[in-house]
């Protein structure tokens, strides 16, 4: 089981004082905060991208390269990686050379953004959305596995002898995530390729996360991927922790108010009630989030948000040292009883382990299927063949 | 399961008169249609009581339990009365608004039987000029006879409401009969053809 952060990247004032960050702030603050997650023992730092303000990260590799040199350890993801706005082909070209720069420490969450206003900035238009994380993807996988790619799609120019520089570290692509919130597609889209699939969980009820990763689950198997509780499932949540329940709900109230998203709507309470967000003390975050199992099963990753709304740098990092005692906890936690035949959550060292695997099997059984590394039957239907 | 009608209302008073003309077109049509051997049981809502859900979910895009439950009813209506205040010549803005809500299709092909209350007989006019493209927009089977009550309407001695309603009611029943609203499917319950997505993206 994975623990970590993600962050949207939003500069936001602080209702508290009335300071906004400086963009510059805001990224520096990126980097303490992920160099932070690191140290208190943490796995994953997940980056945002967005295009427009109040948000600053347009750049998601260039600011996850520079955290790849300021740490060792934590694996770097996204949340998310545009796969609608963006060329496929940059994206491959972007996490193959982050890939290398990190030895291997990155993945990547694929989401199609929700800003209307965006799509039409990179000449597309945004009820195509689900239309384009098909396509799109179905190219950069294929951009991150084949020598030379000949291609033809709706929505890019065709490419014609085209070869990624660099390939993907030892061979293997980056492992990726497929993230929605409500979209049937994106979780079928995920279970066909035996990619992993990460619900946001934050903004929604629990009814809803559970019906789209039992959705994916059940897809999962359908593929044949494996039986459904071995499915590699990720989830989003929220926390503000204080020793004292009664302080941190004081502190985290004025934020929560006028939060960007939320902020003016339910009160505080009641959006605890209906969603995974816990304001309280230690314990109280550390027995819900266990209780998250009871929502989707055994699974593989869960990342928090703790720096947006305009909270200050020093309090977030307080945040992390508080999330670092209760690690221990977690990790025990979600151990226990866990099934065997549930697997972590792919690394680039398990992919590569896989993938060689398979290259010692495929020679001797030619139709051989890697469900790890997603090599499935279906790379032919990718091709344009039907099956 | 019965078949169910659901009497969607959305006056803010108590006593309201539109949840009243509501209630007498459900019991109405419940007639009807138990007369032609289709029983239905009626499910009331009253948007009253779901305003500051429906304003947290345009802000925040969380629906709460009371919402996402009220929307199942909806789909898996064979026939939806609704019943709209008069506001400043249009139905009421929590009219509206749980319309706008809504996942697009529910109400395709579901018949609805529209009805509206006002001060004076001057706002009759409202399902025609405002109620009737907004349904028409969201494609539902519309009744052919729907009903105004003003104020007035209701010390009427003739009994004229009474037959307006009745009249609505077996024009309503009638549709629903013969072209019952089905139950909107569950998209997760199924599996998508990806294959069909890949290629007809």
């Amino acid at each position: 089981m994975q623990f970590g952060i993600f962050t949207v990247g939003d500069v936001t004032t602080d209702p508290t004082t009335g300071v906004t960050p400086t963009e510059h702030e805001r990224i520096k603050a990126a980097v303490a905060i992920a160099t932070k997650a690191e140290e208190v023992g943490l796995d994953v730092f997940a980056h945002g991208e967005h295009h427009n303000p109040p948000f600053h990260p347009s750049s998601p590799t260039t600011l996850l390269g520079y955290v790849a040199a300021k740490t060792e350890r934590i694996l770097l993801s996204t949340a998310t990686t545009l796969i609608t706005t963006n060329d496929p082909v940059k994206i491959a070209e972007d996490y193959s050379v982050l890939q290398h720069l990190a030895d291997g420490r990155v993945d990547l969450m694929l989401g199609r953004g929700n800003t209307g206003p965006v799509y039409p900035w990179f000449g597309r238009d945004i009820r195509d959305g689900i239309s384009l994380a098909v396509e799109n993807y179905a190219l950069l996988r294929r951009l991150w596995r084949e020598p030379v790619v000949d291609w033809e799609g709706k929505f890019r120019t065709p490419l014609q002898g085209f070869t990624l520089a660099p390939q993907p570290l030892d061979g293997v692509p980056p492992f990726v995530w497929h993230g929605s919130i409500r979209s049937p597609q994106i979780a079928e889209q995920a279970a066909f390729y035996g990619d992993g699939f990460f619900h946001n969980h934050i903004f929604w009820p629990q009814t809803h996360t559970r019906q789209m990763v039992e959705l994916y689950r059940r897809r999962w198997e359908h593929y044949g991927h494996g039986p459904a509780n071995t499915a590699i499932v990720g989830l989003g949540g929220q926390f503000f922790m204080r020793r004292n329940s009664q302080d941190a709900v004081r502190e985290f109230r004025p934020y929560f108010d006028v939060a960007p998203v939320y902020g003016h709507g339910p009160s505080l309470e009641e959006f605890m009630a209906q969603t995974p967000l816990t304001v309280g003390s230690p314990q109280q975050v550390l027995e819900r989030t266990l209780g998250f199992r009871e929502v989707v099963g055994d699974y593989q990753r869960q990342l928090f948000l703790i720096d947006h709304a305009g909270l200050p740098l020093k309090t977030v990092l307080e945040q992390l040292d508080l999330f670092g005692e209760i690690l221990p906890e977690l990790r025990k936690g979600f151990a226990k009883d866990r099934p065997a035949e549930v697997p972590d959550a792919p690394t680039h060292a398990s992919l590569v382990a896989a993938a060689e695997a398979e290259r010692t099997v495929s020679t001797a059984l030619p139709t051989a299927v890697d469900d790890v590394t997603g090599r499935s039957p279906y790379q032919a239907v990718e091709a344009g063949a039907k099956l | 399961m019965t078949d169910t009608v659901v009497v969607l209302t959305a006056g803010v008073g108590t006593p309201s008169s539109s949840q009243l003309l509501g209630e007498q077109l459900a019991k109405a049509t419940q007639r009807v249609l138990a007369a032609a051997g289709k029983p239905v049981e009626l499910v009331s809502i009253e948007l009253r009581t779901l305003a500051s859900d429906l304003a947290h979910q345009l802000t925040t895009h969380v629906p709460s339990p009371a919402l996402t439950q009220v929307y199942g009813a909806v789909g898996r209506a064979v026939g939806v009365i609704v019943v709209t205040p008069v506001f400043n010549a249009s139905y009421s803005g929590l009219f509206k608004l749980f319309f706008d809500l809504m996942d697009e299709g529910v109400m395709a092909a579901r018949p609805v039987l529209l009805a509206a209350t006002g001060g004076t007989a001057r706002h009759s006019l409202v399902i025609d000029t405002a109620m009737l493209p907004l349904f028409h927009y969201l494609k539902a089977a519309i009744a052919p006879v729907g009903v105004f009550a003003a104020t007035g309407d209701w010390g009427d001695q003739a009994g004229q409401l009474k037959a307006r309603i009745e009249s609505a009611a077996r024009a309503f029943g009638q549709l629903v009969a013969e072209r019952p609203g089905v139950t909107v499917e569950d998209e997760f319950a199924v599996g998508i053809d990806f294959e069909n997505l890949l290629h007809g993206a």
